[in-house]
């Protein structure tokens, strides 16, 4: 869509004067008489009715982000097999007509792309744990009882996150009422990190629970597998789904001894423990991933409720997931602190009755910051401002990574990598958090730190053969692409820097990657060709981190215009739902 | 039998109470105590001359007695934890084989008259394959299949 600024700020007025809210995105129950929502709708968008006796908040994968952030949803999130257009793969015009949402309306900037820029600067920042901290102090007083799920992801992904250890997210947890948790990024601080923060700050405060994590020697679990919590009288059980392929995704040697997995099986065993301990309702706190979720919802039986994250995907209505036992609700909360998901649930004669599901966008300028967990902000940030201050560079055009192939802020590490390491090929991973930079901003090493804070960031240069590049090419395509999600990893595909290819999603791992060209030539099998990377998961290294190369190469640049965006060519997914019509 | 722990096996074959009586009355005869190494099956470079030679045939006829317990992705392809369970009546013996290994056959058990149809060992896979279980049972092979992702990781989340 292509609306001038002024078209985009009429639709604005015209949306609001006819009663459209950020609650358009409330669930459409059968229930709720067709029209009766939006013509009842209080002015404030973030005053939302209570229903029933049961409220879980949830937010997930903030990666850290304690301010107010841009971020731009993906314009390509391919679905493949039974996923072709299908929640979450769905974006733009797509996503807007299957949710219902009205173009130009904020939820429309909320959760697509559409007139991304215009939108943002009159709409503003999103997120932010104190704009975050008041939503949720508001919600939960309309909502006695309400427990504040946290779906993981929470300690890594800013600056101060990976200098202070993870401690500032750990106790910017606490002091946001956080009360239980599961995991997925932590576990790259060290097995001995995570047992230290959840053996003492979080003893007594925040449950940090996990069904899928065994110790290798004894076959143990390490965590909780769930907690049961008694809500106004009605016993809740939250089980625990840590990300099931942590030791692959992720370096292995951080958690050694432990082994993680799906564990459908044991996931039904302890729905059905928790059931006969006297749950009326049991939840799942997931960090699976959207896709994997939907096919465990199918398998498992008397889940209430998988509370998702992992795969980024914001979902403004639960997906509803027959299975042999009946019905269980599939929802994912987005990104980066810019979404909480409130579940009301109608409990009664043991049972789920009803319920009601709001995925609310923070917008930064339509609620106050709560004082104090501002002061905590500015505090924690305190001994860092000026080096996380320093302007790098200006860029001309909207910086971003999400998406399933390069984004802009890729574009810009790959091509930081290529030149810093003498390399004519870059490879950069496919993560799915790091913030968007508006045209015109200064990029700052802030900015940096969100698209690169991990633990394991030293900067490689590999010689690599033409059959080893499309080796790695095919594996990381088919742990995004296979039709399985059982097999699939989450995360993007990994940026390129250099390379030319071709890519058809809907192939077999092996056949999907082609046209492999460097410099207009053809690669060759078994030629080595030098390549530049970051966030090697084999080992620990020294070396270089990915953000002091990308901040030195932003300093020499000084502006950053006309990205050349290195996009593969995409075959045989022209008609899919989860790419944008250009 | 790669990476096979005597431990490993004899905790999975039986129930733990029932071990010493069944070690004692000979219901076990694991292949690995056993005087001849079939080493034949065991570096036969394809699925079907692995089976005939460890159990004169390859004639399979799949099995939804057969259940096969392993990662969808392997965290580690040198240790891979299966477990195979199998509900035919009567069954003698339970092969695990990595189809797309350069030696196929994984893994071999010969279970007494009575044992439990369960074993559990961890076996090494170069790359992403079916790994198939193999039941003898009443003279016939039985089999079913699962597919684990050997990846080379990284770039998740």
């Amino acid at each position: 869509m292509n609306i001038s600024r002024r078209e985009f700020l009429q639709m604005l007025a015209v949306a609001s004067a006819s009663g459209m809210s950020l609650s358009a995105c409330e669930s459409d129950k059968p229930s709720t008489p067709a029209g009766t929502k939006s013509a009842a709708r209080p002015s404030d968008p973030y005053e939302i009715p209570g229903f029933g006796n049961v409220s879980l908040l949830h937010y997930t994968d903030c990666h850290a982000q304690l301010l107010p952030i841009y971020f731009r949803e993906p314009s390509i999130n391919l679905g493949i097999g039974p996923m072709k257009g299908r929640p979450p793969h769905l974006v733009g015009d797509a996503f807007l007509s299957y949710y219902g949402i009205q173009p130009g309306s904020r939820e429309a900037h909320a959760f697509t792309y559409l007139n991304y820029v215009e939108a943002a600067k009159q709409l503003g920042k999103v997120g932010g744990f104190a704009h975050l901290a008041t939503l949720i102090k508001k919600i939960r007083a309309q909502r006695p009882g309400a427990l504040l799920l946290d779906g993981g992801d929470t300690w890594q992904g800013s600056g101060t996150s990976f200098w202070t250890n993870a401690q500032d997210m750990v106790d910017a947890q606490k002091l946001l009422g956080v009360d239980i948790m599961t995991a997925h990024w932590e576990m790259t601080y060290g097995a001995e990190r995570v047992m230290e923060i959840v053996k003492n700050d979080f003893n007594g405060k925040i449950d940090f629970i996990a069904q899928n994590v065994f110790d290798n020697e004894w076959g143990e679990q390490v965590f909780e597998p769930y907690v049961i919590k008694e809500i106004n009288g009605v016993p809740v059980a939250i089980i625990g789904q840590a990300f099931p392929y942590t030791p692959i995704a992720n370096p292995r040697f951080m958690v050694p001894d432990w082994s993680f997995g799906i564990r459908d099986e044991h996931m039904q065993q302890m729905v059905d423990q928790a059931r006969e301990k006297g749950a009326q309702v049991v939840v799942v706190l997931s960090h699976n991933g959207m896709d994997v979720d939907l096919k465990m919802a199918s398998r498992v039986t008397g889940i209430d409720a998988i509370l998702g994250g992992h795969t980024h995907d914001a979902i403004p209505r639960p997906s509803e997931v027959k299975n042999s036992g009946g019905v269980t609700l599939v929802t994912n909360a987005g990104s980066n602190s810019k979404f909480l998901g409130v579940l009301d649930l109608d409990v009664g004669d043991g049972k789920l009755r009803d319920y009601r599901y709001h995925l609310l966008p923070i917008f930064s300028n339509l609620l106050e910051a709560d004082a104090e967990m501002a002061g905590y902000i500015d505090k924690v940030r305190a001994p860092y401002l000026d080096k996380l201050g320093e302007k790098l560079a200006v860029t001309d055009e909207v910086l971003y990574r999400r998406g399933n192939f390069n984004g802009t802020f890729d574009q810009v590490i790959c091509d930081a990598l290529m030149e810093t390491q003498d390399a004519p090929i870059a490879f950069s991973p496919g993560f799915r958090w790091g913030v968007s930079v508006m045209p015109g901003e200064a990029i700052t090493f802030d900015h940096v730190m969100t698209q690169t804070a991990i633990t394991y960031p030293t900067v490689t240069r590999t010689n690599m053969t033409g059959t080893r590049i499309k080796e790695v090419l095919e594996d990381v395509a088919d742990n995004l692409f296979n039709t399985d999600p059982y097999y699939q990893q989450g995360g993007d595909m990994v940026r390129v820097g250099g390379l030319k290819y071709a890519i058809k999603p809907g192939a077999e791992i092996g056949s999907r990657i082609s046209d492999m060209e460097l410099n207009g030539k053809p690669l060759v099998a078994d030629k080595e060709y030098p390549v530049a990377g970051w966030a090697s998961v084999a080992q620990p290294m020294d070396g270089r981190p990915i953000w002091d190369v990308v901040a030195e190469y932003l300093r020499d640049q000084k502006t950053i215009s006309k990205i050349d965006l290195n996009e593969p060519l995409l075959k045989g997914v022209d008609s899919n739902p989860g790419l944008a019509k250009s | 039998m790669i990476n096979m722990k005597r431990r490993t096996f004899l905790k999975g074959s039986v129930a733990a109470g029932a071990m010493g009586a069944a070690m004692g009355a000979g219901l076990l005869t694991p292949r690995m105590v056993l005087a001849a190494w079939p080493s034949a099956a065991f570096e036969a470079k394809t699925v079907d001359s692995a089976l005939d030679a460890l159990m004169g045939s390859h004639a399979l006829e799949s099995s939804d007695k057969i259940s096969i317990r392993a990662p969808d992705i392997a965290e580690n392809g040198a240790v891979v934890p299966v477990s195979v369970t199998s509900s035919i009546p009567g069954t003698e013996a339970i092969n695990i084989i990595a189809e797309k290994n350069a030696a196929p056959l994984t893994a071999a058990f010969k279970l007494g008259k009575g044992a439990e149809g369960f074993v559990s060992t961890r076996i090494k896979m170069g790359k992403t394959s079916s790994v198939i279980a193999v039941v003898k049972a009443g003279g016939k092979l039985y089999s079913t299949g699962k597919e684990v992702k050997v990846t080379i990781g990284g770039c998740g989340g």
